[in-house]
């Protein structure tokens, strides 16, 4: 539903999105990742037609936003970085303004906002100044905005930023059930959500796609995927590392945390063996032990451990 | 496309009476062409039963009131970000311009409307000739219509509102003034004839005096209307030029 085809940004000499290409089916929810500057809003503002590509352009259900942008703009949400909207108007107001103005007429504006407010839960500040809410409703408000019409394509600039954890969740609910009618990109710096809503991830870096693929394949490119956490209480701690040290073919990292100490067991490169079978060789390793161990699990990898890998050159650039 | 039109022009109207700001606004316009028609203009010293001395202020009152208006119009929007809304809302941006245009024009039609205790006080003082002062108000209007849409593209240009008021005062300035004969003097010495024929030609005060006496010629209305059209052409084109730089 949407494709995006080789869209590339420059202002002045700055390229600020190089060369991105993908597409996003519907019933797919597309996180868009990366450090700040990356490139994603960027990205998004050229995907929904506010700033034109320098080149390459986005096709929105089969129609060019570059060619025909209003027909684009019809099926789609957009919700803008920042979330804004006009500080003198009512949240009612508001949604009424823009739903007529997509063309619905009062009753049907009424009934779409209706849905909208409901999702949001927008009921207590429906008639309170824009500019008087709280930044979390605010946020709600823009969201409202972006679905009011029950938009094909939903393109969202941080939608949880400035949430509440109630709200957070309820809004990745909300969006989880949109996705299987629809086709959705968010960008967040929030990993776990990507994890909880996202089916497709993607880290952008200066502009440019890094990595692309479901989150578990990316947290699966993570230097600890595969590997064994072992929690165990601090006053036992030497003694485990002492009998964890007999384990062959593995490197072993601790880390203490007042009353609990966590090693985190690695296979070394030379190893080939299963992350299951190292789990084993580690249970039985401990057997006389468990007294001292709280828990013990297998690390799926981190997301953050990836995108930390991945974009860190841009981060020790811009602290230069 | 009408519809869009009439629904930002209606949001855009709505926003100006969010704050007490309007009404301040309206009340001081008020004042300052009671002052000046009666203080300035002479109106009782005249003797006359018309409202020469009430419009002859007004292009210099307009000259600072009507910048204050349209201000707001781009870099207010530009400022708060919404302007990232509206253009990616699926209305076309002459709508989006022209709705906006509208709604300043309204307000000031609505403040010059209310002036309309003055042309009630000289019907009752005397027998004035009524086309000649609905001749007046017209050419007003029009005036005023200039006037906001040179306000609109220089607010279009910025997101700083000071700047794009002085910017537009020093404009509209310009284009009033350009037909007096102390500018023509000017370059009446030296310049083709043509230019300077051109140039009074510009002269918002030639063509609003030409209206206001009471003759309406055609060619004073198309100069006012396709100036208007002009600037918001260049309006829309600035906005989308400059839709990138926040
Ligand atoms: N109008 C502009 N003129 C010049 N440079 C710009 C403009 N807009 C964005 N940039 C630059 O483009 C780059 C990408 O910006 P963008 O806002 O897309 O980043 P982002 O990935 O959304 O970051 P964040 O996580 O902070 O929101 C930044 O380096 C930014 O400074
Ligand atoms: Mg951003």
């Amino acid at each position: 539903m949407i494709d995006i085809l080789n869209l590339t940004k420059d202002f002045g000499d700055f390229r600020a999105v190089n060369d991105v290409s993908f597409s996003v089916e519907r019933g797919q929810v597309l996180g868009f990742l990366g450090p700040n500057g990356a490139g994603k809003s960027t990205s998004m503002k050229m995907i929904t037609g506010y700033l034109r590509p320098t080149s390459g352009t986005a096709l929105i259900d089969g129609v060019d936003i570059c060619q025909e942008p209003l027909r684009a703009q019809q099926c789609m949400g957009y919700l803008p970085e920042g979330a804004p909207a006009w500080p003198d108007m009512t949240p009612r107001q508001f949604l009424d303004f823009v739903t007529r103005i997509r063309g619905l007429d009062k009753a049907a504006a009424r009934h779409a906002a209706g849905r909208a407010i409901e999702m949001t839960e927008l009921h207590g500040v429906l008639d309170q100044p824009i500019d008087t809410l709280s930044k979390g409703f605010r946020r709600r408000v823009g969201l409202a905005q972006a679905i009011v019409h029950d938009p094909d394509i939903l393109i969202m600039d941080e939608p949880t930023d400035g949430l509440d954890p109630n709200q957070k969740h309820q809004v990745r609910a909300a969006i989880s059930e949109m996705a299987r009618t629809k086709a959705i990109i968010i960008s967040t710096h929030i990993l776990e959500e990507v994890d909880a809503i996202c089916t497709r991830a993607m880290i952008i870096d200066r502009g440019r796609v890094i990595v692309e693929g479901t989150p578990s394949a990316l947290a699966a490119r993570s230097a600890y995927h595969g590997a064994v956490v072992l929690t165990a209480t601090s006053a036992r701690a030497d003694d485990l590392a002492a009998q964890l040290e007999t384990l062959t073919q593995v490197r072993i990292e601790r880390e203490d945390r007042g009353a609990e100490a966590i090693f985190r067991i690695l296979r070394d490169d030379k190893s080939d063996e299963t992350a299951a079978a190292l789990f084993a060789r580690v249970q039985a390793c401990l057997e006389q032990m468990s007294a001292a161990i709280i828990g013990l699990a297998l690390e799926a990898g981190r997301l953050d451990d990836v995108f930390r890998d991945l974009t860190r050159g841009a981060g020790a650039e811009a602290s230069q | 496309m009408m519809r869009q039109v009439a629904l930002v022009t209606q949001r855009e109207f709505n926003s100006y009476f969010a704050t007490p700001l309007a009404f301040v606004f309206i009340f001081v316009f008020l004042l300052a062409t009671g002052l000046s028609t009666f203080y300035l203009g002479g109106y009782f010293e005249a003797g006359q039963a018309d409202l020469t001395s009430f419009f002859l202020f007004h292009p210099w009152l307009y000259l600072f009131f009507l910048p204050a208006i349209s201000m707001r119009l781009w870099a207010e929007e530009r400022r708060n970000g919404s302007i990232e809304l509206l253009l990616t809302l699926p209305v076309p941006l002459s709508a989006v311009v022209l709705g906006k245009y509208v709604a300043a024009l309204s307000f000031s039609a609505l403040a010059l409307a209310l002036t309309f205790p003055i042309w009630l006080t000289v019907n009752y003082l005397g027998n004035p000739d009524n086309g000649v002062i609905l001749a007046g108000y017209l050419g007003s209007l029009m005036l005023a219509g200039g006037y906001l849409a040179i306000g609109s593209c220089v607010s279009a240009c910025t997101r700083n509102q000071v700047i794009a008021f002085v910017v537009s005062v020093v404009v509209c300035f310009l284009f009033t003034i350009s037909g007096a004969p102390l500018v023509i003097e000017v370059f009446r010495g030296w310049a083709p004839a043509a230019l300077v024929d051109t140039l009074a030609g510009f002269s918002f005060l030639t063509h609003f005096r030409a209206i206001t006496g009471g003759v309406i010629d055609m060619r004073d209305l198309v100069f006012f209307v396709s100036l208007i059209g002009i600037f918001l052409t260049a309006t829309a084109i600035i906005v989308d030029m400059k839709r990138g730089d926040s």
